[in-house]
């Protein structure tokens, strides 16, 4: 086969040329913070005047770890165990018991930018970490968009975190509670995809709005009953950042041709950093654009989403479990997949495009019942 | 004394050559073994000077991504020593003997703010940095200064590629660089990356300094202490030991230490860390040192010495070469 099949692969390695999550902007800090980024440890602080930094977590002289330091002056960090000093762009700046500075001493010190009230770090070859390149998540810091958000510490590769928010059918079985329905899994959809971009939408017309929704619509509708048109398009920018629009208006009302006034609007904001090949960062939101001054409503939200996440978290865990137990059986896919398997396609091609991809081929194991 | 250890020799071959300014030729070279060359970094080039083999090094101009098309571009000075009188010699085709590309000079990317300062043919070590800041959009400033503009290599494509972030400094316009000035308005989160003719390099250390800014923060290629006097044979005793033997000139004190069965300790072996550490108990001559890890004091003072680089010279006073300098040293 000349081109190597995403289904060959059950989890994918990341691609190093891309900005990462590495934390909320106010979890950095002048303490520095211990966190593993795409197989690399980090230690994320800031700068007296606020500036993020992300340094090797490892003390260039015996690689003790420099979060268990403390910042010193301006931008600089202290190792815990010798006393060695090093400035924001990794060069250090004193040594215990002698005159000068060694000039090979350095930790390496990767580009870092906060944005969308998070800190991105780009681990690849920092001559093409270009800030522009920082997926769109524009909602999470506009002043017409309200909400909040969590992270989750998720025990499986980030590969498959990508695949549960490109195919939604799973809230029939996994969400029945909140967010689920029939009429989801019944509902046609539709994928388009560019270079960097896969965008899966799926209108639901004329249905009952599940709880999670009803309640939204009351909070802007006070006392709003009937039926409802309900849409998902879903947004997913290379490698690993998936929002969501969502939301329902009031059945017939014109939302799905470009008039959401009579209905509530939602993006699902979601960025997986890879942690370890089977465990992530998942840092997700929930942003309205209705109701902006109500914290009781950005509570309540986050508080419900993480209630849905929840689900999906002891799912994920379990899928790596089971893949991990079951080590020669291959995924099938489904038509559902479209969406999850473009991702897929993309993230292959950037790990090809950065000569990785081979590394992160597995054996080909049989497929059960061939 | 090349501390490299992971200089790679190849062989290329020109492709390209082009007058890019006056006495300036770019010479383009297709290496055998590419290897991508990033900003900063330079070839050794195998030389032949008054019949003699010779070692030069240049910076990489350009490099493609693949590093298949190496761009050099090489000064004739005036007081050449017969390096750049090759390099100007060699016609397309030629074959020449080169190293893989060596970084001694990285740009970090992510700072506040740069300043790129090139001097003359200095803008060959720079270049390539000033586009990749352009690239990243990244907030810089290129300060190219030279005697004229005919002497300016690439000064036009420069203008065309940096517009408003270039400002250009001609002697012969009346509108030479003042480094104070220059380095007085920089903020503390500025690093600033030059190259350039030795007394404007002198001078930004000196403006860097008196400003107060942190020496971390500017950068520019040290091509490796070569010493200040030529090496010579001299011998090395170990009292306690009972040792007495001789550094050949193109050996280091360190290697005949150990080929003498002394067990000397040591790590870098380039004059960094400071673990070959000698005690200098008695010594004929001078100490010539060439490490970075001892201050100017504790040089002057020469009461210790990094053998793994350093050596011991006649006295220039003196002047007498008929006998070896002789040290008695005591090891850890």
């Amino acid at each position: 086969m000349s081109h190597p099949t995403s289904t060959t692969n059950k989890t994918l390695a990341h691609p190093l040329n891309a900005w990462y999550v590495a934390g909320w902007d106010y979890e950095l800090t002048r303490k520095p913070l211990a966190r593993t980024i795409a197989n690399r440890p980090l230690a994320l602080f800031r700068t007296e005047d606020g500036r993020p930094v992300a340094l090797a977590d490892a003390c260039w002289h015996r690689l003790a770890p420099l979060s268990m330091g403390k910042t010193l002056g301006r931008d600089e960090i202290q190792c815990p165990y010798h006393g060695i000093t090093y400035n924001s762009a990794g060069r250090c700046t004193s040594m215990p018991a002698q005159e000068t500075i060694n000039p090979s001493a350095t930790v390496p010190s990767f580009p870092i930018v906060d944005r969308y009230r998070f800190a991105w770090v780009w681990l690849g070859d920092p001559e093409k970490a270009d800030p522009a390149l920082i997926p769109d998540m524009h909602q999470m810091s506009s002043p017409e968009w309200a909400g909040d958000g969590e992270t989750i510490y998720a025990p499986c590769n980030y590969q498959l975190v990508l695949d549960n928010l490109m195919d939604l059918t799973h809230e029939e079985f996994v969400h029945a509670s909140s967010i689920g329905q029939e009429e989801l899994s019944a509902s046609d959809f539709k994928v388009t995809h560019d270079d960097r971009t896969v965008t899966v939408a799926r209108w639901m017309f004329d249905i009952e709005a599940p709880p999670f929704w009803l309640k939204n619509m009351r909070d802007k509708f006070p006392g709003f009953e009937g039926r409802v048109d309900r849409w998902q398009i879903i947004h997913f920018e290379a490698p690993s950042t998936i929002r969501i629009d969502v939301g329902v208006a009031k059945a017939g009302t014109g939302a799905a041709d470009g008039d959401r006034s009579q209905g509530v609007n939602g993006y699902v904001m979601n960025t997986i950093s890879p942690e370890t090949d089977k465990t992530c960062h998942y840092f997700w939101a929930f942003m309205r654009n209705y109701c902006l001054d109500s914290q009781l409503i950005t509570t309540q939200l986050r508080n419900g989403v993480h209630g849905v996440f929840g689900e999906d978290e002891a799912m994920l865990k379990a899928q790596q479990e089971a893949i991990d137990a079951n080590p020669d059986y291959e995924f099938y896919s489904l038509n559902i997949d479209a969406g999850g398997m473009w991702v897929r396609r993309l993230i292959e091609r950037m790990l090809e495009a950065e000569g990785r991809l081979a590394a992160t081929q597995e054996p080909q194991p049989a497929r059960v019942g061939a | 004394m090349a501390a490299n250890s992971s200089t790679v020799w190849q062989r290329g071959r020109v492709v390209e050559l082009r007058d890019v300014a006056r006495d300036i030729r770019r010479v383009v070279i297709e290496p055998e073994s590419p290897v991508r060359a990033a900003p900063g970094t330079h070839v050794d080039i195998a030389v032949v000077v008054n019949g003699e083999q010779d070692v030069r090094s240049y910076s990489v101009v350009e490099s493609d991504d693949d590093g298949t098309r190496l761009a050099l571009s090489v000064f004739r000075t005036p007081t050449s020593r017969g390096g750049s009188v090759f390099m100007h010699g060699l016609g397309e085709g030629a074959e020449v003997e080169l190293t893989q590309p060596l970084q001694n000079f990285p740009l970090r990317v992510g700072a506040a703010r740069y300043i790129i300062l090139a001097g003359g043919i200095g803008v060959t070590a720079v270049l390539g940095m000033a586009r990749v800041l352009a690239r990243l959009g990244a907030d810089y400033r290129f300060v190219y200064a030279g005697r004229s503009r005919e002497a300016m290599a690439y000064l036009d494509e420069l203008i065309d590629e940096h517009g408003d972030r270039i400002e250009v400094h001609v002697d012969a316009e009346g509108t030479p660089l003042d480094v104070p000035s220059l380095v007085g308005g920089l903020g503390r989160d500025t690093e600033l990356y030059m190259c350039g003719p030795i007394r404007l390099m002198d001078a930004v250390r000196r403006a860097w300094q008196d400003f107060g800014l942190d020496l971390p923060n500017l950068r520019y290629e040290t091509f490796g202490n070569s010493g200040w006097f030529d090496p010579e044979e001299f011998v090395v005793r170990i009292p306690r030991l009972g040792l007495e033997t001789v550094v050949p000139k193109d050996r280091s004190m360190l290697e005949a230490l150990e080929a003498a069965g002394a067990d000397p300790m040591f790590d870098c072996r380039k004059g960094e860390c400071g673990l070959c550490e000698v005690e200098v108990l008695e010594l004929t001559g001078d100490i010539d040192h060439r490490d970075v890890f001892y201050s100017q004091r504790q040089q002057e003072a020469s009461a210790k010495m990094c053998c793994c680089v350093s050596r011991v010279v006649t006295p220039a006073a003196t002047g007498s070469r008929e006998r070896k300098p002789v040290i008695s040293i005591e090891l850890s």
